[in-house]
């Protein structure tokens, strides 16, 4: 399979407006930096710094961008070679950036997304005594983000990927006195380890065999490494996205992240940092070429993911975490897509912006929901809200139809085709890949709907009762700097998927870093049929959910006991419950056996010896008479002793 | 010279602070002395030429008397560039652990004079250890700087001291005494081997080549027994949580920091190059020590009750992965080992401070006594959780890149044992933010936070302050950060992330002496060699 990529003699170092790619990460990072050192002299203005920073690594981003599409094809890939970070004998690693088509597509996603979440969360936060320490965060991300996939070797994607580590970790926490959001954040550091683990040893096997962590000289050279060595890197990479990306089997900590405020699971749990292992396995596309074992395992825990996501997103009742296992399934769709492999790459990339557009959207449009209803997230407290926040009803509305793929809106074109892509495959793949993607394309439809149901018709069951910390509820619509950026998003939700599709227009602009898109003849089933099939089980999710949480008035209390399905599915399809079972408490145990152990075992042999070194000690003490006869004989007892070993090894 | 004034400045510093009898003017004079170390140090590392390392001089800035001449042992001085970045290291903890001490509750009858006098001593005994290029005089500071460390975790400790201090002290003179057989074999040997016996380390390492690998064991056995005490590597290391627990938490500082360094860079400087073949052969051995205490030290950080004791831990768990470094024979995981050594100076000294300064708001070492510290004093909670991700190792931070190149060094040659030992980084994690999320997160609890602010005290565990009340009793109760304890963790801030993104020029200093190193074991890296 020819890799589209510029062999490493090509990639031109990058001159003109170009060359100022290092403002897109230190803007930011000077951002967070200057509001986590000023203390509370920024409290009143350190928001609009924040927001100021980012909006302006978007303008130069922008620049860049438009520079580059003046460019011809070829010449699309540059490099700017900041210094020389880690150095010793034959180990170079650049603090370099890689400008390609496809790290600019997410500076735009990050910076443009970014900037509407700054915005939005000047109004969201407005009342937190917290704000500037949001912004702090906030703005540590987007660096870190940036860096992400802007970084020309994998060393430096390593350092963004843990990065964004720590500022999902510190704003999923960032409600420390909740010992819910301090727990949930620990665990999704520490699933993100295990994910890291995967990422950091496919690096050294790289180091290995190529002696090198350069894009350039990797991908250029990944040929000479032997096949069982490039499935091995696959698979440790795909461990890398797992984690990040909120995949089978470390897809558990992604819900609890939305202990986060709001605007957090819409920017990095939703619209980046959880897309960051799509971009992963694109950005290594001339590895994964090499491996269909590889591809194939990538694809199958996309479809895995997708189908569970769906599944545990009709159970819950909290608006955000419906919301968070869409995403974990939205993202299995793409995982599926790059697993696909050159059919998909492409597919993937553009669902991805799409669900950036329009997955935002939803969670803004959420927090706008909760804002109004004093912070609670229960479903079955909302009902005919539509009326009180018209803007976010339509919105909202807006990105829920894209996510359900309604024709002609976002969703309809980048998620169809990865379905489409996924039933060209040949054999079992097809039909495995294929149906189980468009069945759980009717299952969105189903929960998307029961959501907006719930939260936006029927009666309102808010009438009747008191929030959970005792005030009456009182809908209202949020503020400009809310709706403005809720508004940006549904356009982005209704055309980003037709602008983005038509004529290819994402796949040739990307085919320099990712390969041209192909597309496979024939497969399981004809293209021309899948979107009916696709429509059709949509619209039956739609129709179910209408006819079970529509007609029927919505209890305000959770009904118990429900199903076996039901059961399983509000119980996370016991994901928690085996993650417990077989890591955590065996782990609580081994350490406290080891900590007994160290204190009685090696200690106690140590103390041992210790006591009856203390007896002679105390013998020793008696010799120490001051008599410096006593001190002379003992010297004279010394040196004998050390002439003897001298002798001993002198004659041995 | 410049080395002798190094190594006197400091000893005699001591000698001048111990009889003053003015406290405040004792301390200054001991941060004067420290700040004057600094400078020199300074100097030094400019007078160090890294062209003149690449080039093949072993050590610069030599210095050598005969001393005993009989014995053929030379008071010789003389550093390369692990030398060098110790020094450094050394004496940038020396002030930081004075103004931490300022306000040091001593036990009775103790005088800050005494205690500031022990540091000067122990300042100026590493410089010492560190500079010897004789392996004899190496032996002598080898053994000295015990003393003065002995004093201050005996003298002015917590409530064990002396059963702390009698620990570290027989366990290191134990190893010290098992070293010294091996010395004086080796002058044995090089009496048998160079027809004139010599503790002079070039002329050792030279014959290294020669000697046969039974003799290079024996002897390779009785220097790494001493040093793996002191790096503690699992099963030596059981002395290190009593001495880190009861020492005051600025000896704490040097101890950790610094002081069991010694032990590692006594692997490098010692082991490897006078015993190429033993230290080959017994590698596997002390691989699996090292990732043993990677894992091991790692789950048992996780399962400390007591603040110290844990920091002590978490050091175990990273000397492990130190001695992987070295013993895994490349230029980059030396390299990184090195580079490790300094990082983890910085990272486990700023861990130990913040500890430290928790400790001294609440009154005990207890985990359970604490809970929710944010609420109150916020820029100590930041601190610590500054201290606790360089100690995970987040890039972005000085430990990543030395951590990173130890793993990434490693692979190559030892792959089994690097994946078991990158295993380690999840504990970290674990330990750290578990850590941070009992002391630190959550609302106000623990009977110590409590009690510093005033309520609760029996109230139980559970209890819970209001927030309002909190903020305001927090003021005095459970201060945060004053200006001096902000002085004295800026410093380590900016060199985690200084070290972090623009660890360049120490690499630069360490790089020609790893590269020396391996051609001195005889080996050639099996990736990422010098002439790629």
């Amino acid at each position: 399979m020819p890799t589209q990529l510029p062999e490493a003699g090509q990639v031109a170092a990058a001159s003109g407006v170009a060359s100022l790619a290092w403002l897109l990460v230190v803007l930011p990072a000077l951002g967070a930096l200057i509001l986590f050192v000023s203390g509370r002299r920024s409290d009143r203005w350190g928001h609009w710094l924040g927001v100021a920073t980012v909006v302006a690594s978007f303008v130069i981003g922008l620049l860049i961008f438009l520079d580059t599409l003046g460019l011809d094809p070829a010449q699309r890939t540059r490099e700017v070679s900041v210094y020389e970070w880690i150095s010793v004998a034959g180990l170079h690693i650049d603090f370099g950036l890689r400008l390609d088509p496809l790290s600019l597509t997410f500076v735009l996603l990050i910076t443009g997304v970014g900037s509407l979440i700054h915005i939005y969360s000047t109004g969201y936060m407005s009342h937190d005594p917290g704000r500037r320490r949001f912004f702090a965060q906030l703005n540590l991300f987007v660096a870190a983000m940036l860096v992400l996939v802007l970084g020309n070797n994998f060393v430096m994607l390593y350092l963004g990927w843990e990065g964004v580590g720590l500022a999902s970790y510190l704003l999923i926490g960032f409600y420390q006195d909740r010992p819910s959001a301090a727990t949930a954040a620990k665990k999704a550091f520490l699933m993100n380890r295990v994910g890291d683990v995967g990422l950091a040893l496919a690096i050294f096997l790289l180091w290995l065999e190529l002696g090198t962590t350069q894009y350039t000289e990797v991908f250029a050279r990944i040929g000479e490494v032997p096949p069982g060595t490039t499935l091995a890197i696959t698979i440790l990479l795909l461990l890398g996205a797992c984690g990040k990306s909120g995949q089978f089997p470390l897809q558990a900590w992604l819900p609890d992240a939305m202990e986060g405020p709001t605007p957090v699971s819409a920017l990095i749990h939703a619209a980046t940092m959880v897309t960051a292992g799509v971009y992963l396995i694109a950005r290594a596309n001339p590895i994964y070429n090499l491996s269909a074992d590889g591809r194939l395992v990538v694809a199958l825990i996309g479809t895995i993911t997708l189908l569970i996501g769906a599944i545990i997103g009709c159970a819950y009742d909290d608006i955000k975490k419906v919301l968070a296992y869409s995403t974990v399934s939205q993202i299995g769709y793409m995982i599926l897509a790059v697993g696909l492999g050159p059919v998909g790459y492409a597919l993937g990339i553009a669902h991805l912006l799409a669900h950036g557009f329009f997955k935002a959207g939803l969670f803004l449009g959420a927090g706008s929901v909760m804002h109004a209803m004093n912070d609670d997230v229960d479903m079955r407290h909302y009902g005919g809200l539509a009326r009180y926040m018209p803007i976010t009803f339509v919105t909202f509305g807006l990105g829920y139809l894209a996510l359900i793929g309604f024709p002609f809106l976002s969703g309809y074109f980048t998620k169809d085709a990865i379905i489409e892509a996924a039933f060209s495959m040949p054999g079992w793949q097809g039909w495995v890949f294929g149906l189980v993607a468009a069945i759980a394309a009717g299952l969105t439809a189903f929960y998307m709907t029961r959501l907006m149901i719930m939260t936006f018709f029927g009666k309102k069951r808010w009438q009747d009762i008191k929030s959970p910390d005792g005030h009456d509820y009182h809908p209202h619509e949020a503020g400009v700097s809310m709706t403005a950026p809720m508004i940006v998003l549904a356009f982005g939700s209704v055309f980003a998927g037709f602008l983005l599709t038509q004529h290819e227009r994402l796949a040739v602009w990307l085919s320099p870093t990712l390969g041209e898109l192909e597309e496979l003849p024939g497969g399981a089933l004809p293209h021309a049929v899948v979107p009916w099939l696709v429509l059709g089980l949509s619209a039956l999710g739609v129709l179910v959910a209408y006819l079970i949480v529509g007609r029927r008035p919505t209890p305000v209390e959770r009904p118990e006991p429900v199903s076996i399905p039901v059961q399983a599915a509000r119980r996370d399809l016991y994901a928690n419950a085996i993650n417990e079972a077989l890591i955590a408490r065996p782990g609580v145990w081994l350490t406290r056996a080891l900590v007994y152990i160290d204190n009685k075992g090696v200690d106690g042999l140590v103390n041992g010896t210790a006591a009856t070194l203390g007896g002679s000690s105390g013998r020793l003490r008696r010799l120490q008479t001051g008599f410096v006869r006593s001190y002379a004989l003992s010297m004279l007892g010394g040196s004998v002793l050390v002439i003897a070993a001298l002798l001993a090894v002198r004659f041995a | 010279m410049l080395l002798l004034v190094l190594l006197l400045v400091p000893l005699v510093g001591a000698a001048l602070v111990a009889p003053i009898k003015e406290q405040t003017t004792a301390k200054w004079v001991a941060v004067a002395v420290s700040v004057v170390e600094l400078a020199l140090v300074v100097i030094t590392w400019l007078a160090y030429s890294v062209p003149a390392a690449r080039n093949g001089a072993r050590f610069q800035l030599e210095f050598a008397v005969d001393w005993i001449p009989a014995f053929g042992t030379r008071f010789a001085l003389g550093i390369d560039g692990f030398a060098l970045v110790m020094l450094a290291i050394t004496a940038v903890l020396v002030p930081i652990v004075m103004a931490f001490s300022w306000a040091e509750k001593l036990p009775e009858g103790r005088t800050q004079s005494g205690f500031y006098a022990l540091i000067l001593a122990t300042e100026g005994l590493l410089v010492g250890v560190f500079a010897a290029t004789d392996v004899f005089l190496f032996y002598v500071f080898f053994e000295a700087m015990l003393i003065p460390m002995y004093f201050l975790i005996g003298r002015f400790g917590g409530p064990r001291r002396q059963y702390a201090a009698v620990k570290f002290f027989l366990y290191s003179l134990l190893g010290g005494l098992i070293m010294l057989a091996s010395v004086i074999g080796l002058f044995v040997v090089s009496g048998r081997e160079l027809g004139q016996g010599t503790f002079t380390w070039v002329e050792l390492q030279k014959m290294a080549a020669s000697l046969p690998e039974s003799t290079q064991i024996w002897l390779f056995l009785g220097f790494f027994v001493a040093f793996a005490i002191k790096a503690p590597l699992v099963p030596f290391h059981t002395w290190l949580p009593d001495a880190g627990a009861e020492a005051p938490v600025g000896a704490g500082v040097l101890l950790v920091g610094v002081l069991d360094k010694v032990g590692t860079f006594g692997f490098l400087r010692y082991c490897l190059p006078l015993f190429p073949l033993a230290s080959q052969k017994l590698a596997p051995l002390v691989l699996t020590l090292a990732v043993i205490g990677i894992l091991y030290g790692g789950l048992l950080a996780v399962g400390q009750t007591d603040m110290k004791r844990f920091v002590s831990y978490t050091s175990i768990a990273h000397f492990g992965f130190i001695a992987l470094g070295i013993f895994a024979f490349s230029t980059q995981a030396f390299s990184g080992s090195v580079l490790y050594m300094v990082n983890h100076g910085v990272s486990t000294g700023m861990l130990f401070i913040v500890v430290g300064l928790v400790i001294a708001r609440g009154g005990s070492r207890l985990v359970g006594d604490y809970g929710g510290v944010h609420k109150v004093a916020p820029l100590l909670a930041g601190a610590f959780l500054v201290a606790g991700l360089s100690s995970l190792a987040l890039p972005g931070t000085n430990s990543f890149v030395s951590e990173f190149l130890v793993l990434l060094g490693s692979f190559p040659r030892q792959p089994v044992y690097t994946i078991l030992a990158t295993v380690g980084i999840i504990f970290a994690a674990l330990y750290v933010l578990w850590m941070y999320q009992r002391t630190m997160q959550g609302p106000l609890r623990g009977s110590a936070v409590l009690a510093a602010l005033g309520g609760g005290r029996g109230d139980g565990p559970g209890t819970m302050i209001d927030p309002a009340v909190a903020a305001e009793r927090g003021a005095t109760g459970f201060p945060d950060l004053s200006k001096r304890e902000i002085g004295v963790l800026t410093p380590l801030i900016v060199l985690i992330l200084v070290l972090g993104f623009f660890p360049g020029p120490v690499l630069d200093v360490i790089n020609p002496t790893a590269a020396a190193t391996m051609t001195e074991v005889g080996l050639t890296d099996p990736v990422g060699g010098v002439s790629r």
